[in-house]
């Protein structure tokens, strides 16, 4: 009950922010050249003018911008996200399409890069400054420096065209048709390289934060006190530091949980997969604004519950946030 | 090239000795899924609302026209079996197909025809909306007559180039009542064509399979086709050498992966089969700027600037020089190379910049302009700099103003704010379909890819108006040589290459690229090698 409060206290104070960032996207993009019949123009190849005014009383654009603006608010406050304009359906249905594969990459990578984030910094931190560490930091710092695209590429390259391994893009084989457990697995099947792919930068910083948290928490004084107690080393790591070492790791996955969702759309082109980021950058392209504020909402939504799920984390790591708050 | 190999020469021998019946071609293979590259995803695949390769290469294999072309490039009947016209060009009537069906069991009739020609051919359809203004009616006389009435006279050559384009047909009984644009049936076809609709997975894929009641006897061969939405370039040519596409049409992939792809034995990169969808580079001239309404500024930016240099260097065997808006492709109405053309010639160009009293000033530089490229295609990012670089050269320095698809339209076509634009002209069959538009005058502002250069000339006009109307083809031919001739010395844009779309295919599918429209066409008889 407590918690549910709280997620309420939340929400209401996150409606402000969320109001001006639409806002905020509405009039950024009237600012870009051109609206959505000009893109639609482009993808005809040309059309009368005639043809053209038809189309803007068709999407609504034959009133001012502020008169569109508040048509937008208003809607928004009946939860209507509106009409989009390239898919011809509503709002919703479209960005409920797209959502489960975002999700489940987001998901997929966050855990990825977490897990082995974790476990190679552990490693550099008990082995600092000679070899392993020397390793994996250096390998951190490769996987944080070259662009996601070229990894994607080059993965595709090595795992389906010369290894012939795993599926050079899309969601699911649809030349077949899977049911069951065989769906599923085909699904794994492709989301491997693009969930490595999103997923190695992420490990990188991972790693480094992991390392150097490591090494700060092993210098304190009551890890000195348990070693002084005869605990072995291992004991030593996983009861007493990691714990307290796993702090900045959470704080971190709040942040990120927001970039990926945005950050994911080079790795949707490479590996052709029907996310939110490559639905965001269509939209902008076409000007599709309703589909673009749509996704702003939800997007912003989503990142608001990561963080509040942070948060409770935080309280159950350490309880003395909790105690605090 | 070589020589037949031994295989070939035995084969050769081998054909000599067996009657000739008997030796027919590899026999076609019934069943398969063909993966084809769907780039650019559309809003809706309706060909009879929405004319663009995008539409042919998706909604063609579901809807049919009235006309395609065939292997040599003429009109060939599709949902028309004959047509007639009157020597006046105000009537032309066409038989329809008997024994056709739309996918929902419905039968094929004239009223099809009529509906799709008035309420969307004339209302809607881009270039359709032109080609027929002055379309009066479309009567009915019996479900196989369709007899199209027209206010002014029709030439039979334009209507029939055009038909396989902006001829495609839907199913009244599915559209009448209601809003067209916004009927389900727009992004879920129902029609005649081989294929029918399946599935349609925004961001992801559309899937079509065999139409078992087609009225081709015992056609498609293939199962399905799955057209698979792949926006990476790199990543789609990778998935072509992975074998998850087997076609990527219209010039998709990076000019270097499509070399590359040539190159391979599983593969062919060519342009045969786009013969019909042949492109222009333009350099587009804004008048409003006093510098460029001088022709001789305009004639020195051409001469100024090295096109076969950039052809052999950028482009390599797609393209070759242009020389003027009708291309070499259009076979009824290319005039040849006519004079006058713009030949590689800085001493030349820097006369012709004095003569027009723009001299050199400090640094060497006469004056600057901006250029706005369009944002489709490579070749259009690497000509613009090569415009800029060239220009340099002879003292005009160039700021490359690059925006996005709807940016550039509304830039370019409707703001009128620049100085040059860069882009495509696409021919469509006919001059009158979309290329005399980009020099007749009185076009409304904002309408992309027309004369929108604030320049005016009351004889081209006349020549446009009427070679759009005459019906005999050797006047029509005579006057379309007259307008190239205007338009070159004039130089209001110049189009100085000319390229054909690339298709790159996996040698498994057989039976490709058999006519000049392929890509759009409705593969019926399309199969897939085990």
């Amino acid at each position: 009950m407590r918690v549910f409060r709280l997620a309420l206290r939340r929400l209401a104070a996150s409606l402000p922010t969320l109001l001006l960032i639409l806002m905020g996207m509405f009039l950024l993009l009237q600012l870009a050249p051109g609206d959505t019949v000009d893109a639609l123009m482009a993808q005809m190849g040309g059309g009368d003018p005639a043809l053209a005014e038809e189309l803007r009383r068709f999407y609504g654009l034959d009133v001012g911008v502020a008169a569109q603006l508040w048509r937008y608010l208003v809607r928004l406050v009946t939860l209507d996200l509106g009409f989009s304009a390239i898919y011809g359906k509503p709002v919703a249905t479209v960005i409920l399409e797209r959502l489960p594969p975002t999700i489940l990459l987001m998901a997929s990578s966050l855990s990825f890069a977490f897990f082995f984030g974790l476990v190679l910094g552990v490693l550099a931190a008990r082995r600092v400054n000679r070899w392993p560490d020397t390793v994996i930091s250096t390998l951190g710092l490769i996987f944080y420096a070259t662009p996601s695209f070229w990894f994607g590429l080059m993965a595709i390259v090595l795992f389906s065209v010369y290894l012939q391994w795993l599926p050079a893009g899309g969601f699911g084989d649809i030349t077949q048709s899977y049911t069951g457990i065989a769906a599923v697995l085909d699904i794994a099947r492709h989301l491997v390289l693009p969930t490595m792919t999103l997923g190695l930068i992420f490990l990188a910083i991972y790693l480094r934060i992991m390392r150097a948290s490591m090494l700060e928490v092993l210098s304190l004084d009551f890890v000195r006190t348990a070693r002084a107690k005869g605990l072995t080393e291992t004991r030593v790591v996983a009861k007493h530091v990691l714990r307290n070492a796993m702090l900045p790791m959470v704080t971190l996955i709040g942040l990120q949980a927001g970039t990926m969702l945005g950050g994911s759309v080079v790795v949707e082109s490479v590996f052709a997969l029907p996310g939110l980021g490559r639905l965001a950058y269509e939209s902008v392209v076409q000007r599709d604004l309703n589909t673009l504020l749509g996704i702003v909402f939800v997007s912003a939504l989503l990142v608001i519950v990561i963080n509040f799920l942070v948060d409770i984390l935080y309280a159950r790591l350490d309880p003395r946030i909790a105690a605090g708050s | 090239m070589n020589g037949p190999t031994r295989r070939e020469t035995f084969l050769l021998g081998a054909a000599a000795l067996v009657p000739a019946g008997a030796m027919a071609q590899e026999a076609p293979r019934r069943g398969g899924v063909m993966t084809v590259h769907f780039a650019t995803e559309q809003r809706i695949l309706n060909p009879s609302l929405q004319a663009s390769t995008g539409v042919y290469i998706v909604g063609g294999k579901m809807q049919e026209a009235l006309l395609d072309l065939d292997a040599q490039g003429n009109p060939v009947g599709v949902l028309a079996e004959s047509w007639e016209s009157t020597p006046d060009g105000l009537t032309h009537v066409f038989r329809l197909r008997r024994g056709v069906t739309w996918h929902d069991g419905r039968p094929f009739t004239s009223a099809d025809v009529q509906f799709t020609a008035m309420e969307m051919w004339k209302r809607i359809l881009n270039y359709g909306t032109e080609l027929q203004r002055f379309l009066t009616e479309v009567q009915t006389p019996d479900p196989h007559t369709a007899i199209f009435k027209y206010e002014r006279p029709m030439p039979q050559g334009l209507l029939l180039r055009a038909m396989p384009d902006l001829g495609y047909i839907s199913p009244k009984h599915v559209f009448e009542g209601g809003d067209i644009r916004q009927n389900p049936a727009n992004t879920a076809p129902v029609g005649t064509g081989p294929f029918r609709f399946v599935q349609y997975e925004r961001g992801q894929h559309i899937i079509a399979e065999r139409n078992p009641n087609y009225w081709r006897e015992g056609m498609p061969y293939l199962d399905r086709i799955v057209w698979r939405v792949v926006t990476d370039r790199a990543a789609a040519a990778a998935q072509m050498e992975s074998g998850q596409l087997l076609f990527s049409p219209y010039s998709a992939l990076s000019i270097a992966d499509m070399q590359r792809l040539g190159r391979d034995p599983r593969f062919e990169a060519t342009t045969r089969g786009n013969e019909g969808n042949v492109r222009n580079n333009t350099l587009e001239f804004n008048f409003r700027n006093p510098v460029l309404a001088d022709a001789r500024v305009r004639k020195a930016i051409a001469h100024a600037i090295n096109v076969p240099f950039f052809i052999e260097n950028f482009l390599g065997p797609f393209a070759k020089v242009g020389t003027g808006p009708i291309p070499s492709v259009s076979t009824d109405y290319y005039p040849g190379v006519v004079q006058p053309q713009y030949g590689f010639d800085l001493a030349l160009a820097n006369r012709l910049l004095d003569e027009a009293g723009q001299r050199r000033g400090a640094g060497g530089q006469r004056f600057s302009l901006r250029l706005h490229p369009a944002p489709w295609g490579e070749d259009i990012a690497l000509w613009s700099t090569f415009i800029q670089q060239s220009l340099q050269q002879v003292g005009i320095r160039v700021e490359i103003v690059r925006l996005d698809a709807a940016g550039f339209l509304r830039t370019v076509y409707n703001d009128h704010n620049f100085d040059l634009a860069t882009g495509w002209h696409q021919y469509r069959s006919d001059p009158a379909v979309s290329t005399t538009v980009w020099y007749r005058s009185g076009s409304p502002r904002g309408a992309p890819w027309t004369n929108q250069w604030g320049w005016t000339d009351p004889r081209i006009d006349e020549i446009i108006d009427r070679a759009a109307t005459e019906v005999d083809p050797a006047r029509r031919r005579a006057l379309y040589a007259d307008f190239v001739r205007a338009v070159q010395t004039e130089l209001p844009l110049w189009m100085p290459i000319e390229q054909i779309f690339v298709s790159v295919f996996n040698r498994r599918l057989r039976n490709v690229a058999n006519n000049p429209r392929w890509a759009s066409s409705t593969w019926h008889d399309t199969w897939l090698a085990s």
